[in-house]
């Protein structure tokens, strides 16, 4: 590796680096709902000719999306953002009800630090509404805990069969300023 | 003047709820093995269950309403190579229309969905839909940026939607308008893991 390329992989920041991790794994649908906390991985599959970037209205259109992939043998993730945890609440039934491998990356708002008042009731209801519905969360909170967090997440959901949030806290992706 | 012209409106506008479900859902589909089909709650999942024998090849719902055109969306995304086919409700594709502004966006061509539309909300007790009051959902479909979309309402229409849900010219919508009368009467199995468990070894995924 020449001196250049190696200034570059070592610059690469965490959400290319889970970009990687998620198509190593085989995942292929990346459904969204745009955040900026997903801004790279967003903008990776819309120019990723192998994988396919599902623009949603809303969130709770990806938890069907995914469960029909993988009626098809395929692999997605859904990446939104907290408020739309309670808009995926019913669609939730199908994954628990059906036992779908599920992979959901959240990124938090109304958590810490956070300056939207707001965002609280949503944000602060994400574990338990995920927790009644049966979504494991494991929560990221640093840039080197991102790869360890989401390489776990993946072998629960698509070895284990489990339903999984991620969540990119506040602390991780940083408090929106206002 | 006006009074011709609100007449002669109606006479154009007013949606014809006439066909029968138990023959128009079988004769549109045709040969169902052509398909990996999901189906709405409720209605058409009965509709397709029944015509199938609860098939393999059919993922039918029970629950999650407004989950049928997305699953489709997902599944024609991972199976390019197939044809698949989501038949739902009026009533269903209702509470989720934005996933028809989804659908289009992507516009896979492998996937066609047909809306058994009558008007009302059978499963509850027949309480009359949007559709009966005005909503078009072709228009809706048109409006989200699907190029194929039609209404079915008689018999010697059938056969066009036979052919167009089979055509590769980006997705398909139908409206097949039927009269709000009982779908079959079929007992199916009702546990979502196994029918995905079946699905999928079907499909030799598993």
């Amino acid at each position: 590796m020449d001196a250049k390329a190696e200034t570059v992989a070592n610059a690469v920041s965490w959400p290319d680096a889970l970009y990687d991790l998620l198509r190593r794994s085989g995942v292929t649908q990346f459904a969204y709902v745009p955040d900026a906390g997903h801004k790279v991985l967003i903008n990776r599959a819309l120019a990723d000719r192998d994988a396919q970037a599902i623009a949603l209205t809303t969130e709770e259109e990806g938890v069907a999306l995914l469960a029909g992939a993988d009626l098809g043998g395929g692999r997605g993730v859904l990446l939104m953002q907290s408020s739309g945890v309670g808009n995926c609440i019913n669609m939730l039934s199908l994954v628990k009800g059906g036992r779908f491998p599920f992979l959901m990356l959240i990124s938090m708002r109304g958590d810490f630090g956070e300056g939207n008042p707001w965002q609280y009731p949503m944000g602060q209801a994400v574990e338990p509404v995920l927790d009644a519905m049966g979504v494991i969360c494991l929560r990221a909170e640093r840039p080197e805990d991102v790869a360890a967090t989401v390489a776990a997440a993946l072998t629960m959901v698509f070895q284990s069969g489990q339903a999984v949030a991620v969540l990119l806290t506040q602390k991780l992706i940083g408090a929106k300023k206002f | 003047m006006a009074k011709v012209e609100q007449a002669v409106g109606q006479a154009v506008m007013a949606p014809v709820f006439a066909l029968d479900r138990l023959q128009a859902v079988p004769a549109l589909i045709g040969r169902h093995e052509d398909f990996l089909i999901i189906a709405g709650l409720a209605g058409t999942a009965r509709d397709l269950t029944a015509l199938t024998n609860d098939g393999a090849h059919v993922y039918g719902l029970a629950g999650v309403m407004g989950a049928a055109a997305m699953m489709g969306l997902g599944l024609a995304l991972a199976k390019p190579e197939r044809r698949i086919l989501v038949v739902t409700g009026d009533g269903e594709l209702l509470m989720n229309l934005g996933a028809l502004a989804t659908i289009a966006v992507l516009n896979p061509p492998n996937l066609s969905i047909v809306c058994v539309d009558n008007g009302h909300y059978g499963e509850t007790g027949y309480q009359e839909s949007h559709t009966s009051r005005g909503v078009d959902l072709e228009k809706i479909a048109l409006g989200c940026g699907l190029k194929v979309a039609r209404t079915i309402s008689r018999e010697d229409e059938i056969a066009a939607g036979h052919r167009l849900i089979r055509e590769g010219n980006g997705t398909a919508f139908v409206l097949l308008r039927v009269k709000p009368t009982e779908p079959p009467n079929f007992k199916r199995n009702m546990d979502p893991a196994y029918c995905r468990e079946r699905f999928r070894a079907a499909l030799g995924v598993a």
